[in-house]
């Protein structure tokens, strides 16, 4: 009840409190006029000396109540009374009278005292003109104290050009007798203070600061002291007992110092001192753990890292998306709005995303919920889905579904078409799934209870594979706050080491040669560069996969390089979110594509658990692991992924130490190396190819070949075909060569299985096919196909690398020509 | 997983037909493909044929639940119809019952619905006899058993017209 207190509304009014309770601008106002009026303009001898009258006499005005006996006073008195006199008057008359008087006292004073006497002296003696009838209670006291607003005194400013009310006048003079006071004040001081830098002593000098603040120019910074890091044992105060007002103060001085670290630093102090101090008062401030606390300085510059700690104390805004197998958003928006919840459609990305203000009724509990209208996720939960882009009529695997919004986001963009297959390793949220699917009227999923690293065994061939990756949980903070302190580098790394496994049994589920599909998408929701970029660095040198743009035009892109550590550039693909950018849980998306069934082998490793890339022969399929999937993919993929894995040739030595090899080798002897150059010829052609077919053909091509040359070892004809294909490669230092090259040292060190699988195939493509006497006509079809030789090899070899001159387009030719042919 | 016995399936279907009567055989035999039952650790899921042939690749111990669940059997082999059912039984319901806006909320969180509650209800609908009820807006809420019956002039003698059947619970 009662009047509320605005201090922001302007006191008017002829009252005591519209002059009294002023407030800041008065503060500022005192010394504007004084640092801004009179210094800015050049003023006359008169006006400087009614400018330092004024200030006088505000002050003496607030002196002469105070001490009685104050040296001015007695000046004053004469002058008061002849003011007095003169001010009968009338005021202006008093006012040029007082101006008189104040010239023929002018000399007076200044003689017998300082400035400041001086000033106020003629302050006061204005302000006797008008104060003394209050004073003095003189006979003119009634029209003195009939509230002339600072008429006289403000005469002079009206002499000066300034019109101003009558309230601006009697403002002026209060603030001018405050002035007064306080610059006598701030005169001593203004000498303490540009003498010694006590920052810490600003506070105290009100008028220096609000000069400052006047400035506007200067700030406060500037003037304090630069910043002292606190010693050694006022951090160990700090540890104890926290003062976070403090501590917020610090973590703020030091982000300035450290921004412009040249000028503002402390001498003697290096930057890591700053950073270190930083660090901990972030960890007290926020209450994080060191080590989190450290990795994210490392992630974020020191202006996003506040924010991102910022962003971490409040809670996401609440995001449903609407079920369209059961209504439509606009529907469901109107049916929510009509049950008193405040909403808005979520942006423009999404079209079933609907953002919740605020709600009168639990948002989780209406009938519309209950009927699965709606399922309650995170807007960021939603992205990793919209990035999949599952297709209807597909075979999707969600191998972390739990509990079950992704899934459920899948199903309804496939419209209950084709089947998804939603795993969880955690039996207890799968119960949230059975609900939540069952709830939003999800049809074609199966749920199973599986680890997921067990995948492609148990089942295999999706088109497409969704992997929202158990993680740290570091960019859910918000949600979870547990997340500050318990995290480690070990647990980290175990999340990493986790996400790895299951990333490559992700991959290997995916059918690389599905028609609509054979994307997989890895999602996080932690920001670390560990779970992050590093597995998905992992995963392409591993496999056969490639990274392929996400789709989603916002969010941040994914490092290429971090710290001591460099990633792939196709890196740049991913996404990273951000609670403080994005305004949506931090989160990590990558979309992969295979191109190419087979596992690459590690140079050492043997074909065991490497799958055929041959799908599309049957006949030669029959000692293949039975994975049927034609290089169809592979090839177009391996043409595009080479140039994705030209970095990754160059990381791979086994490849070129075959190739080496191989060189040194003109039928190819050993056979370690023909692996790989198998692998990388294999894997080359397959590349190259487009269709399984040609990819295979190739194989098959090269495999007669290869018994012609050597027929001693199944490893041989490998290594002839490693030798042919190394000759190829050698011989051509072109940039036809190029494409091939690199293929094949990509394959070589992504696949050396692959080699191996589709050596095996050739091989056995080969014995098959020896039988029939079709090779002098595959030869004679694979010599057509190849062209032009490049080396001066053996027929052979020349044959071989006539193949390999032409890429892709050749290939195709040649494998389809030859799948012809063979088949 | 396996097929349900002829005796599973003839509880089962006897339950179903309360509230669709002949209709079932619709339930079997639909235009996007064939749907059949298959029993689950004492669940019945109708499922269609294409999700059937991944599923069998699942080892029975690993698996949770595949299609919709329509309801279970009880230790002494009853069969208890879940509400995952009914967006498969509304379409071919005989007998259903509209209940008002205000009754609706009730009826949802647990209440039996009054004969104030009941807005239109299909003729001849027997006492005990299960119906489907739906809002007025002819959005399907729950099958239930009826409790009072018929003609709407006679109801007035009975209050209580749907008895809610005790929630299941997944």
């Amino acid at each position: 009840m009662g009047r509320k207190l605005d201090p922001a509304k302007e006191k008017r009014g002829p009252g005591r409190k519209a002059r009294k309770q002023k407030g800041a601008e008065t503060e500022l106002a005192r010394f504007l006029p004084a640092a801004g009026d009179e210094s800015s303009k050049r003023l006359s001898s008169r006006a400087r000396k009614r400018a330092a009258k004024r200030r006088l006499g505000s002050a003496e005005a607030l002196e002469m109540p105070k001490f009685p006996g104050a040296k001015p006073f007695p000046g004053k008195l004469p002058k008061g009374a002849s003011g007095g006199a003169v001010q009968t008057p009338g005021k202006k008359g008093a006012q040029s009278l007082l101006r008189a008087s104040q010239g023929k006292k002018r000399p007076a004073p200044t003689h017998s005292s300082e400035e400041e006497e001086e000033e106020e002296e003629d302050d006061s003696e204005e302000d006797d003109v008008v104060n003394q009838g209050g004073l003095w209670d003189s006979e003119d006291s009634d029209a003195d104290m009939i509230d002339d607003y600072g008429a006289d005194s403000t005469s002079e400013d009206d002499d000066e050009g300034e019109e101003l009310l009558p309230i601006e006048r009697a403002a002026r003079k209060q603030k001018a007798q405050e002035a007064v006071a306080g610059s006598q004040w701030s005169e001593e001081e203004t000498e303490e203070e540009e003498e010694e830098e006590a920052e810490e002593e600003s506070p105290e000098s009100g008028p220096q600061k609000n000069d400052e603040a006047d400035g506007g120019l200067q700030i406060n910074v500037d003037e304090e002291e630069p910043f002292v890091l606190p010693s050694a044992g006022e951090m160990e105060q700090d540890a104890q007992a926290p003062d976070l007002q403090r501590i917020h103060k610090r973590i703020q001085d030091i982000v300035a110092v450290l921004r412009d670290f040249g000028t503002q630093r402390e001498e003697g102090r290096s930057r890591s001192e700053y950073l270190h101090r930083l660090q901990k008062d972030l960890a007290t401030y926020y209450s994080y753990g060191d080590f989190l606390l450290g990795k994210l300085m490392d992630l974020f510059p020191l202006s996003e890292l506040v924010e991102f700690l910022e962003a971490n104390e409040v809670p996401r805004p609440i995001t449903l998306r609407t079920n369209t197998l059961k209504t439509r958003r606009r529907d469901l928006a109107q049916a929510l709005i009509n049950r008193g919840v405040n909403l808005d459609p979520l942006g423009k990305w999404s079209k079933t995303g609907l953002v919740v203000y605020d709600s009168s009724v639990p948002i989780g509990a209406t009938p519309e919920y209950l009927a699965g209208h709606y399922m309650l996720q995170g807007a960021s939960s939603m992205l990793p889905v919209m990035a999949l882009a599952p297709q209807e009529h597909e075979r999707i695997l969600d191998m972390c579904c739990a509990p079950g919004g992704k899934t459920s986001y899948i199903a309804q963009l496939m419209k209950n078409t084709g089947v998804i297959l939603a795993n969880d390793a955690n039996a207890e949220r799968l119960k949230s799934v059975v609900g939540n699917l069952h709830r939003l009227g999800v049809t074609n999923t199966i749920i199973s209870h599986y680890d997921g690293r067990q995948f492609p065994k148990v089942v295999g061939g999706f088109d497409r594979v969704l992997l929202d990756a158990p993680c740290s949980g570091t960019g859910v903070i918000s949600k979870d706050p547990a997340v500050k302190t318990n995290k480690d580098e070990k647990d980290i790394l175990r999340c990493a080491h986790l996400q790895k496994e299951l990333l490559l049994s992700a991959i290997d589920s995916v059918n690389a040669t599905s028609k609509t599909g054979g994307y997989l998408v890895y999602c996080t929701c932690s920001i670390m560069v560990e779970e992050n970029e590093w597995v998905v660095d992992y995963a392409l040198k591993k496999r056969n996969v490639r990274l392929v743009p996400t789709g989603l035009d916002f969010g941040q892109e994914g490092f290429t390089r971090f710290r001591e550590r460099r990633f792939h550039p196709t890196l740049r693909s991913t996404r990273r979110f951000y609670p403080h950018t994005h305004n949506m849980d931090g989160f990590f998306i990558a979309k992969f594509k295979k191109f190419s069934n087979s596992i690459p082998q590690s140079q050492t490793g043997n074909s065991a658990a490497s799958t055929p890339t041959n799908l599309d022969l049957p006949e030669v399929k029959d000692q293949m692991t039975p994975k049927p999937k034609g290089s169809s993919h592979p090839a177009k993929k391996a043409r595009v992924a080479v140039k994705a894995k030209q970095q990754l040739q160059k990381r791979q030595h086994p490849k070129k130490a075959s190739f080496q090899k191989q060189n040194g080798i003109s039928k190819g002897t050993d056979s370690s190396s023909p692996t790989v150059s198998c692998d990388t010829k294999s894997q080359a052609a397959s590349k190259l190819q487009d269709s399984s077919q040609p990819a295979q053909k190739a194989e098959v091509i090269r495999g007669p070949k290869v018994p012609r040359k050597l027929k001693q070892q199944s490893a041989m004809p490998q290594a002839s075909k490693k030798v042919a294909f190394r000759k190829q490669n050698a011989s051509r230092g072109t940039d036809t060569e190029v494409p091939v090259l690199s293929l094949s040292k990509t394959q070589a060190t992504l696949k050396p299985e692959d080699c191996d699988q589709p050596l095996g195939n050739s091989k056995r493509a080969e014995k098959v096919k020896q039988q029939l006497p079709e090779q002098p006509f595959k030869k004679a079809a694979f010599r057509k196909q190849n062209g032009t030789p490049k080396g001066p090899e053996t027929s052979t070899v020349s044959l071989l690398s006539s193949s390999r001159p032409p890429p892709a387009k050749r290939r195709k030719s040649q494998s389809r020509g030859s799948s012809h042919l063979s088949s | 997983m396996r097929p349900l016995t002829e005796e599973e399936t003839r509880v089962m279907f006897e339950k179903i037909a309360k509230y669709i009567g002949e209709n079932l055989q619709l339930l079997v035999d639909r235009p996007d493909g064939t749907y059949c039952f298959r029993l689950h650790n004492d669940r019945v899921y109708y499922v269609s044929e294409k999700i059937l042939k991944l599923a069998a690749n699942i080892s029975g111990d690993k698996l949770v639940s595949l299609g919709t669940c329509f309801g279970k059997f009880t230790k002494t082999h009853k069969f208890r119809l879940h509400i995952t059912a009914l967006d498969y039984l509304a379409p071919y319901a005989k007998y259903k019952v509209w209940i008002k806006p205000g009754a609706e909320q009730s009826f949802l969180y647990g209440n039996h619905v009054l004969k104030s509650g009941l807005g239109r209800i299909t003729e001849n609908t027997c006492q005990y006899q299960g119906v489907v009820v739906y809002s007025m807006a002819d959005v399907p809420l729950k099958p239930e058993e009826s409790f009072s019956y018929e003609e709407k002039t006679n109801l007035a003698s009975i209050p209580l017209t749907a008895y809610r059947s005790s929630s299941q619970t997944f």
